[in-house]
């Protein structure tokens, strides 16, 4: 039985997000284009697309950080325009970008996110001790954030993205930049995540990681042109790979990339 | 080489370089940066060349040490031990040559948001003393595409017509070496593509091009790359050369559930090392193993839908190998 099969048994059918016909008008201009999908509990889901696709608005829209213009969307059980301020305690959120403060320790960090997610100072403590355990951090829990290798920042960034224990994490472009062994390390955190229960809701530029997702859409022009398994895409698109999958959605683009 | 001190003499040292003198030379070079207590060391004594004409590559990933080391080549920074030439000129004595010479493409845009594309490229000319006319074919195929967008503001530009922009600045004095730091870097995969185009017509033209990138999957485009971790080269060579130097035998492996395949690959006896490679898991065998071993302890533990095929390194591949060789 394949992962995506099993997932699909353990999560009872039940859909953690759902978007229906969700656009976002700036202006003249339709970033998001009435896109629809769902997502099921324990997925990992590929969210790819060319610099300005719209994959940014729509997940800002997804995150609860920006009123849709039309269309319907739940994430987590609440609503997109009233109960943005639920969704945002209910979900994680990991980028390259934005992560962790430099300026603070280790184990600072996880205390001041756990914190703002109005987590226990018992639950705080126990799972501070977990966590570093697990990415074999203990030494370093007063050190500076800044003083650790980008591989550390990036795991540590993705533990306490799901410290709180979302029940979706969206990560942006997670790995961007780091070596070949850490992305892969990463990609067994993304697993074990999605194990438990964590729907995973993931951007990247690397194709390759494209196939660790069990789905997959493809954005161009705000529009999702496709989504599926990598597998079917693969077929349906009669590529090798998904990179082929990828140039030959995103080379029908016609509006310029504004990212 | 007759050495000249000083950046007066610059026809004089041009001649005595010759055409001959790699366009980059860099010896044993180190950057530190901090104080005495917390001293990192950037750049841990690399050497490498770079021929005249040649589209080198240098690959790792971040905090490797390929900013500072394009830093120090393109004198905006001083190293703390070791020396490089570009184009004959010493990086330290020589600085203000090598700026004639030398087209610097930062990683981040650098260039003036609030001038219009056509303000910024004339900028650039008049600051090295040329036009844009004088030097437009070399840039014409590039600027072409952003021409009908001459009187935007840089800072309107999308990400593609920037890094666009960025080239035909770094490129306007017709410089001998191009210097490009991580262009491609949160680029899609479409705009990767066609930024590797652009460069390949620009290595038809003659310009020797040092580029750097995160992206192993690039490698395969330049001509010869340095692999780079943490401030050290891991191999230097052609990409073809460093594949096949891969001296394992590799296998790719899948089946319905891959995480079991991957946990059951790497406990085989005769596995060195298994990792996720995009559909596949690649399974690196311990020497004095074979294939057909692989697949038979796989097929007794059971996976649905097993594949089981050899598989050729790429550079990733290779880099990994590199990296838990150290």
């Amino acid at each position: 039985m394949s992962i995506v099969a099993q997932q699909y048994l353990n999560m009872n059918e039940e859909n953690v997000i759902t978007a229906h016909e969700l656009t976002k008008q700036f202006g003249g201009f339709v970033a998001v284009d009435h896109i629809s999908f769902s997502i099921r509990k324990g997925e990992i889901f590929g969210f790819l697309g060319a610099n300005g696709a719209g994959k940014t608005t729509a997940m800002r829209m997804l995150c609860g950080l920006s009123l849709p213009t039309s269309g319907t969307a739940t994430v987590a059980g609440f609503d997109v325009y009233r109960q943005n301020e639920k969704i945002k305690r209910n979900i994680g959120y990991m980028s390259q970008k934005f992560s962790l403060y430099d300026d603070l320790t280790v184990k600072e960090n996880i205390r001041f996110y756990a914190g703002i997610y109005g987590k226990s100072d018992r639950f705080i403590k126990e799972k501070t001790g977990y966590i570093l355990q697990l990415l074999r951090l203990e030494k370093e829990a007063d050190k500076l954030v800044g003083a650790l290798p980008l591989g550390w920042k990036q795991k540590l960034a993705f533990s306490v993205a799901v410290f709180h224990e979302p029940q979706i994490v969206f990560l942006d472009e997670p790995t961007g930049g780091v070596d070949p062994i850490t992305r892969r390390e990463f990609w067994t955190m993304i697993y074990q995540a999605a194990e438990s229960g964590i729907t995973v809701f993931v951007t990247t530029h690397y194709m390759d990681e494209a196939e660790y997702c069990n789905r997959v859409s493809v954005m161009v022009d705000g529009r999702i042109e496709a989504m599926d398994t990598p597998a079917a895409l693969k077929k349906t698109y009669g590529a090798a790979s998904m990179d082929d999958v990828f140039l030959q959605l995103a080379r029908k683009a016609t509006r310029p990339a504004n990212e | 080489m007759e050495v000249i001190s000083g950046y007066t003499n610059t026809g004089k040292r041009a001649a005595a370089a010759g055409e001959k003198t790699p366009a980059v030379v860099v010896s044993n070079l180190v950057k530190l940066y901090g104080h005495k207590n917390e001293t990192v060391r950037a750049l841990k004594g690399i050497s490498f060349n770079v021929s005249r004409g040649e589209l080198f590559g240098i690959v790792g990933p971040d905090g490797a040490g390929k900013t500072s080391l394009f830093r120090i080549l393109a004198t905006l920074l001083l190293p703390d031990g070791g020396s490089a030439t570009m184009d004959g000129f010493d990086v330290v004595k020589d600085f203000n040559s090598i700026r004639q010479r030398v087209g610097y493409m930062p990683g981040r845009f650098s260039l003036y948001q609030d001038l219009s594309v056509e303000e910024n490229l004339h900028f650039f000319a008049t600051i090295f003393n040329t036009s844009i006319t004088e030097n437009y074919a070399m840039i014409k195929d590039i600027y072409a595409q952003i021409e009908p967008f001459k009187k935007r503001r840089a800072g309107k530009l999308s990400g593609g017509m920037k890094q666009k922009l960025a080239l035909c600045c770094a490129l306007v004095h017709r410089p001998s070496v191009l210097l490009l730091d991580e262009p491609t870097t949160g680029v899609d995969a479409v705009s990767r593509k066609e930024f590797w185009e652009m460069l390949r017509q620009l290595k038809a033209q003659g310009i020797t091009i040092l580029v750097s990138t995160p992206y192993m999957d690039e490698a395969g485009l330049c001509d010869r790359v340095a692999l780079i971790q943490e401030g050290r080269l891991l191999s230097i060579d052609t990409p073809r050369q460093i594949v096949e130097q891969f001296n394992r035998q590799l296998v790719a492996v899948k089946a319905d559930n891959m995480l079991t395949l991957l946990q059951s690959a790497r406990a085989f006896e005769g596995s060195q090392d298994g990792y996720p490679f995009g559909e596949y898991h690649h399974v690196v065998l311990k020497p004095g193993y074979n294939i057909g071993q692989l697949a038979a302890y796989l097929q007794e533990t059971s996976h649905k839908n097993l594949v089981v095929i050899p598989a050729t390194a790429n550079i990733e591949d290779c880099f990994m190998a590199f990296m838990k060789e150290k």
